[in-house]
């Protein structure tokens, strides 16, 4: 039960990141950094300051996204390699905030004695109540992005990813789009973060370190780009892979390595495409032997 | 229409456009002609506001465009055809067109309006509908620069901008595309500042003409007289090389 409410929050911000990634086509490899601020600004305000842990949720979520939104115009100026670098740099100075900060953060040690959620007496307290409170949010999380990808907005981010020019001629104003999904997506990643928090009563810096940025990159790759279902597919499987993959011992990262190898080179489009498509494969291939037969 | 007043855009510090003047009436078919790197495409994204020019003004209808954002521009009625198309390759036709419509969607025009829009393209282009839950980028050349053309119509613009619809295209296929210009203009009063290395067909077509070296207009007039302009016919048009070259 409890790999399933960490599945929930992984199809969170794989999806997050797929609004900015698949969609829109900007990479980040620093998500893990609102993800992070989610979480510690909840824990610190609920623990520390004794705030209530929803209204401290949605206060974080509104602050990530502004900050988001700000950093977003200049960073988001930047193409390819360079939004890849700016990105990874803000990633590693929230990691650093986060260790350096010991007063406030806990630092190294972590940050503990945060609250659970709470309505009225029903106390999110066990794994099988916070499953039901993480996969709600999973639900109200993927109709606002299916509804979003499908949208004139939607199309708007699409054309974007794959001409921004012609967008812009279309008169999609691709600058302040760009913005937004950026902010949409941190202001995600932040709920999550908050869930998080709430759901361990503990945290630490490096549930928020560049790798796990990594990881959410490969969730939404490895699932398919461009797809809110297939971040739902990644965020499964690289989450449960470690259950079973417990007998490799540190060498289990080799097998991540390449997996994601594997998978760029024969389903370039994720789980989510080249799943029906190895069906299809199969099946045409039986079709093949019946005619021979015959 | 739309007047260019001694305009001049910078990519960082190169120095790409030279003081362009230059201008459109209504209804007018104008071409500009130029070589490789004249800066022809940077006249039509200093027009649209990809590029905006660091000096000199921009009049559209009268009134300065010249520091607006391109989605102000497309709203007041300039739409661009961009170089080598620019189709948004994994969606379909329908889907280019109705991208072309974005800020009529966004300004909550009715449906229906937008429906009858995309009709008449397909009129103008039947091969687009043929095709049209097709993915563009899997069309032909002549049809991705017919979607292109047809995405740019359906903002309603009063000045289209095109920018070498006949690159690497076959020459049934420009004329076909040629054509469609032409009806745009005779039957909607579309105003057409058409840049293009193919400056015989472009000519052709166009009432006026300006011709592109280096950053500066060095000539421009009515289109048959550029025509039989030597200096044109020996720089754009291949013709009397010989002599020059003999002299």
């Amino acid at each position: 039960m409890n790999v399933l409410v960490f599945v929930g929050i992984h199809t969170l911000l794989a999806i997050a990141l797929n609004l900015l990634l698949g969609y829109a086509g900007q990479i980040s490899l620093g998500h893990a950094a609102f993800f992070g601020l989610g979480a510690y600004s909840s824990g610190i305000l609920t623990a520390t300051y004794s705030w209530n842990p929803w209204l401290a949720m949605l206060v974080t979520a509104s602050v990530v996204a502004s900050v988001a939104f700000v950093i977003g115009f200049p960073i988001l100026k930047l193409k390819g390699h360079y939004l890849a670098m700016a990105t990874l740099g803000l990633g590693i100075i929230v990691y650093i905030l986060f260790n350096e900060w010991v007063d406030v953060t806990g630092g190294p040690s972590g940050f503990s004695g945060i609250p659970n959620l709470q309505i009225g007496s029903l106390i999110f307290d066990t794994d099988f109540k916070n499953y039901y409170l993480i996969w709600i949010f999973v639900l109200g999380c993927v109709l606002l992005s299916v509804n979003l990808a499908n949208s004139r907005i939607g199309r708007a981010f699409r054309a974007i990813h794959d001409a921004e020019t012609a967008a812009r001629v279309m008169g999609v104003n691709a600058r302040l789009l760009k913005v937004q999904v950026f902010a949409l997506s941190a202001m995600i990643c932040s709920i999550a973060g908050s869930l998080y928090a709430h759901v361990m009563t503990f945290i630490a810096p490096p549930s928020f370190g560049f790798n796990i940025s990594i990881e959410l990159l490969t969730m939404v790759v490895i699932g398919g780009l461009g797809s809110i279902y297939g971040s739902f597919l990644g965020a499964l499987l690289l989450t449960t892979l470690p259950e079973f993959l417990r007998f490799m011992n540190d060498y289990d990262i080799v097998f991540y390595g390449g997996l994601l190898m594997v998978m760029t080179i024969f389903m370039p489009g994720g789980l989510v495409r080249g799943i029906p498509q190895l069906f299809r494969k199969i099946r045409g291939s039986g079709k093949d032997k019946g005619n021979a037969n015959a | 229409m739309l007047r260019l007043k001694n305009i001049n855009t910078y990519y960082g510090k190169v120095h790409a456009l030279k003081n362009v003047s230059l201008h459109l009436a209504e209804g007018e078919i104008v071409t500009l002609i130029g070589a490789n790197g004249a800066g022809k495409t940077t006249v039509l994204n200093s027009i649209s506001g990809i590029t905006p020019p660091s000096a000199g003004d921009l009049l559209f209808l009268k009134e300065t465009i010249k520091n607006l954002s391109p989605d102000r521009i497309v709203k007041l009625g300039i739409s661009q055809v961009p170089e080598g198309r620019q189709v948004f390759k994994p969606m379909t036709v329908d889907e280019n067109l109705e991208l072309g419509a974005y800020l009529r969607y966004k300004a909550r025009a009715p449906r229906l309006e937008i429906d009858k829009d995309k009709e008449e393209i397909f009129q103008l282009f039947p091969r687009l509908e043929e095709r049209r839950k097709q993915a563009a980028g899997t069309m032909s050349g002549g049809e991705q620069q017919m979607l292109a053309i047809g995405r740019a119509m359906m903002a309603r613009p009063k000045l289209l901008l095109l920018d070498e619809p006949s690159m690497g295209l076959a020459p049934l296929v420009v004329q076909e595309i040629f054509r469609v210009l032409q009806r745009l203009r005779d039957e909607r009063g579309v105003t057409i500042l058409l840049v293009e290395q193919n400056a015989k067909a472009a000519l052709k077509l166009a009432d006026r003409g300006y011709v592109l070296e280096t950053g500066k207009v060095i000539l421009e007039g009515k289109a048959d007289e550029l025509l039989e302009n030597s200096e044109v016919k020996r720089a754009y048009l291949g013709k009397d090389k010989k002599e020059i070259w003999e002299r």
